[in-house]
C-alpha cells in the first residue's frame, strides 16, 4: 500500500548545519493495516507523516502509494487525508459543512455528500450535531468530527497525528477502541502517529519504533515487546532491566534484556541458584502486583514485579532467576 | 510587614480625576467644533442660537461638494486597490516560498509608516513630474493606494501569521486546489483583518492632507486640501459644519468596523 524507500529528509536552516530529521528510512505499510510511527519528539515520525501527506517533498528517496510515485503529487492530489494533532476544523463552517469540504472539493454529487455526511456523522456518534460550528463542540467531539472529517472522503490512507494527545485520559481510552473500530469498519489503512508506547501497543497491528531519524524495528506490538532489537526499544517499549553481561558472569560486550514481569526473586535462603544474588533494595506496593528492586552483587540494579510476591523485606538477600527463553541478549 | 498592602495600580489617588481630565482633553475641542457648527452667528466664538443654516451653506458650496467628491472616489479607489494589493502582498509574505529576505521586505513596506510624510509628499510630487504624469485624480489615486497599502497590509499580516498554515493545509489535504482554498478557507478567515485593513486605508486616505496638497491640482482638490484653504480666510462656521460631517461619517465607519469585526469573531 505505501511503500517507502530509503527516504531522507533535510531541513535547512537559517545559519546552522542542515537538520537530518529523517535518515534514509525504508518502510512498508500494507493495505488495512493500523501502522503505528512510534517514538520520542523529534525522532522524525511526525515529518515521514507529511512527507506521506505531501506537505513536505522528501530530501532524497521515493514514496510509492498504490503502487504509483507520489513524489510530484501535491496534498490535495493524494488518496490520503490527515487527522491533525490540533484537529485544524474550519471554524467559519458548521460540522457538516467540515464534513462535507473533501467531497465537496471531489466535486462530488449533492446527494453523494448528503449521505457521506451522514453516514460519517452516524460512525463517529455525532448525529444531531451537524448545525454546530466547532467552537461550541468539547475537544472529545472536536476530535470525532475531525475523524469523521478525513474518512468521509473515503480515502485509501488516514494519516493520524498524534491525535489522542489532547484529550484527558479516559476519553483517550474511549477513542482508542473507537479508532480501532472504525480502522475495522471502513478497512482503511491508518497510520498513527504517537509518542505514547502504551496507545500504540493497545492499537497498531503493526509498530515502526523511531528514533532521531532512523527506524529501528518494525513488528506487531507483541514482537517488539517479547523481542526487542535494540537496547532503545526494549527501554522505550514497556519497562525493561538492561543488565550488563558482566554483572550475571557472562560476555562483558553484551546486554541482557529481561522483563519485570519474568523475574523471580526468591529468598537466598532456600538455596536456589537463578542468575544472580543481591538484596532487595526498595519494595513498592501497586495493588494487584508488587515491584521489587533488586542491587545485584555485582553492583547492576534490576526491578522484578511479580504477582502477590514472598514475603520478602527491604535488605534481604535475595536470588533472582528467570526462563532462559524471556531474555534477550543485545550487543552493547 | 503585615499591614502593607501590595501596590495595585488601579487604587492610585487621583487615578478617575487623572483619567477625566485625559477624556477632557481627548474630546472638548471636538465637543466645541460640533456645537458651533449649529451655532447662528457668522463669529466662531459668540453663540447666537442653534441654526443649519452653515450646513445648508455647505450643501449649497458647489466647491465643497466637489471637494468632497474627490476626496470620497480618491479614497474608495486607494481603499480597493491598496487592500487587494495588500493582501496579495501578506500572503506572499506569509505562505510565498520566499526563505530569505521576508524581514527586510516587511521592513520596506512598511517604511512609509515612519519616513515623515512631508518627505513621501515631495518625492511622489518629484515622481509624477520627473514622469511627465500629470493627471489630476488619477495621480492622486496613485499616491494614495501607495501610502494605504502599509495600513492595509500589517492587520492581515498580522491575522495569517496568527493563523498559522494547519487550516490551509487541512483544505489542500481534503482536495482543494489553491484557488478554492483561499476562496473556500483562506479568505473567509481573513475577512475580519481585511476589513480592518480596509477601513484603515479608507480613513487613511480620507484624511490624507500634506500628500495631497502636493499632488493635487485645480479640479483635483480633496476636501481637506480644500478646507486649509478655507481657514486661509478665516475660521468660517461652515469649517465647523464640513468637520462635524466628516466626524459623524468616520464615527460610523468605526461603529460599522467593529459590528463588522464582532459578527466575524469565530472563538
Amino acid at each position: 500500500m505505501i511503500d517507502i524507500q530509503s527516504v531522507s529528509k533535510s531541513f535547512v536552516t537559517r545559519d546552522a548545519d542542515p537538520v537530518h530529521a529523517l535518515n534514509e528510512v525504508s518502510l512498508e505499510i500494507y493495505d488495512n493495516e493500523f501502522f503505528t510511527l512510534l517514538g520520542p519528539s523529534g525522532c522524525g515520525k511526525t515529518t515521514l507523516l507529511r512527507l506521506i501527506a505531501g506537505f513536505e517533498a522528501p530530501s532524497s528517496g521515493v514514496i510509492r502509494i498504490a503502487g504509483s510515485n507520489v513524489a510530484a503529487l501535491p496534498p490535495q492530489k493524494r488518496p490520503v487525508n490527515t487527522v491533525f494533532q490540533s484537529y485544524a476544523l474550519f471554524p467559519h463552517m458548521s460540522v457538516a459543512e467540515n464534513i462535507a469540504f473533501g467531497l465537496e472539493m471531489q466535486n462530488a454529487p449533492k446527494s453523494l455528500i448528503d449521505e457521506r455526511v451522514r453516514e460519517a456523522l452516524e460512525m463517529v456518534r455525532l448525529e444531531g450535531f451537524a448545525t454546530r460550528r466547532p467552537a461550541q463542540l468539547s475537544g472529545g467531539q472536536q476530535q470525532r468530527v475531525a475523524v469523521a472529517r478525513a474518512l468521509a472522503p473515503k480515502p485509501s490512507v488516514l494519516l493520524l497525528d498524534e491525535p489522542l494527545s489532547a484529550l484527558d485520559l479516559k476519553l483517550r481510552k474511549g477513542m482508542q477502541s473507537e479508532l480501532k473500530r472504525l480502522q475495522r469498519e471502513t478497512g482503511i489503512t491508518f497510520v498513527l502517529v504517537t509518542h505514547d508506547q502504551e496507545e500504540a501497543l493497545a492499537m497498531s497491528d503493526r509498530i515502526a519504533v523511531m528514533r532521531s531519524g532512523d527506524v529501528l524495528q518494525v513488528g506487531t506490538p507483541r514482537d517488539i515487546y517479547d523481542n526487542p532489537q535494540d537496547r532503545f526499544v526494549a527501554d522505550f517499549i514497556g519497562e525493561s532491566n538492561l543488565l550488563p553481561g558482566a554483572a550475571l558472569g557472562r560476555d562483558p560486550a553484551k546486554t541482557i534484556v529481561v522483563r519485570p514481569e519474568h523475574i523471580v526473586v526468591s529468598p537466598a535462603s532456600d538455596g536456589a541458584r537463578g542468575h544472580a544474588r543481591g538484596a532487595v533494595s526498595a519494595i513498592t506496593f501497586l495493588g494487584s502486583d508488587t515491584l521489587y528492586e533488586v542491587v545485584l552483587e555485582e553492583g547492576a540494579r534490576l526491578h522484578s514485579r511479580s504477582r502477590g510476591g514472598a514475603a520478602l523485606a527491604t535488605g534481604d538477600m535475595v536470588v533472582v532467576d528467570w526462563a532462559r527463553d524471556v531474555e534477550r541478549e543485545l550487543a552493547n | 510587614m503585615t499591614g502593607a498592602k501590595p501596590f495595585d495600580w488601579r487604587h492610585t489617588p487621583g487615578l478617575s480625576a487623572y483619567t477625566a481630565l485625559i477624556f477632557v482633553f481627548f474630546y472638548a475641542p471636538l465637543l466645541i467644533l460640533v456645537i458651533y457648527a449649529f451655532n447662528s452667528s457668522r463669529l466662531v466664538t459668540v453663540w447666537a442660537g442653534f441654526s443649519f443654516k452653515w450646513f445648508v451653506a455647505v450643501a449649497n458650496n458647489n466647491s465643497i461638494r466637489d471637494a468632497a467628491f474627490n476626496s470620497v472616489i480618491i479614497a474608495i479607489v486607494a481603499t480597493i486597490a491598496s487592500t487587494a494589493i495588500a493582501t496579495a502582498g501578506a500572503l506572499a509574505l506569509e505562505r510565498g516560498r520566499l526563505r530569505f529576505g521576508r524581514s527586510a521586505a516587511t521592513a520596506l513596506i512598511a517604511m512609509p509608516l515612519v519616513v515623515p510624510e512631508i518627505v513621501v509628499a515631495i518625492t511622489t510630487l518629484i515622481f509624477f513630474s520627473g514622469l511627465g504624469m500629470h493627471h489630476g485624480l488619477i495621480n492622486l489615486m496613485i499616491a494614495h493606494t501607495v501610502f494605504c497599502i502599509p495600513f492595509a497590509l500589517l492587520p492581515i499580516q498580522a491575522r495569517l501569521r496568527d493563523m498559522g498554515g494547519t487550516l490551509e493545509e487541512a483544505g489542500r489535504d481534503l482536495y482543494a486546489d489553491e484557488w478554492r482554498l483561499f476562496r473556500r478557507v483562506t479568505l473567509p478567515l481573513l475577512l475580519p483583518a481585511i476589513s480592518a485593513g480596509a477601513i484603515m486605508a479608507f480613513v487613511v486616505s480620507l484624511d490624507d492632507f500634506l500628500i495631497s496638497m502636493m499632488v493635487s491640482s485645480a479640479g483635483s482638490t480633496t476636501l481637506p486640501v480644500y478646507i486649509y484653504g478655507m481657514m486661509r480666510l478665516g475660521v468660517t462656521p461652515e469649517v465647523n459644519a464640513i468637520s462635524t460631517i466628516l466626524l459623524a461619517v468616520s464615527i460610523v465607519f468605526v461603529a460599522a468596523a467593529l459590528l463588522v469585526g464582532r459578527r466575524n469573531r469565530f472563538a
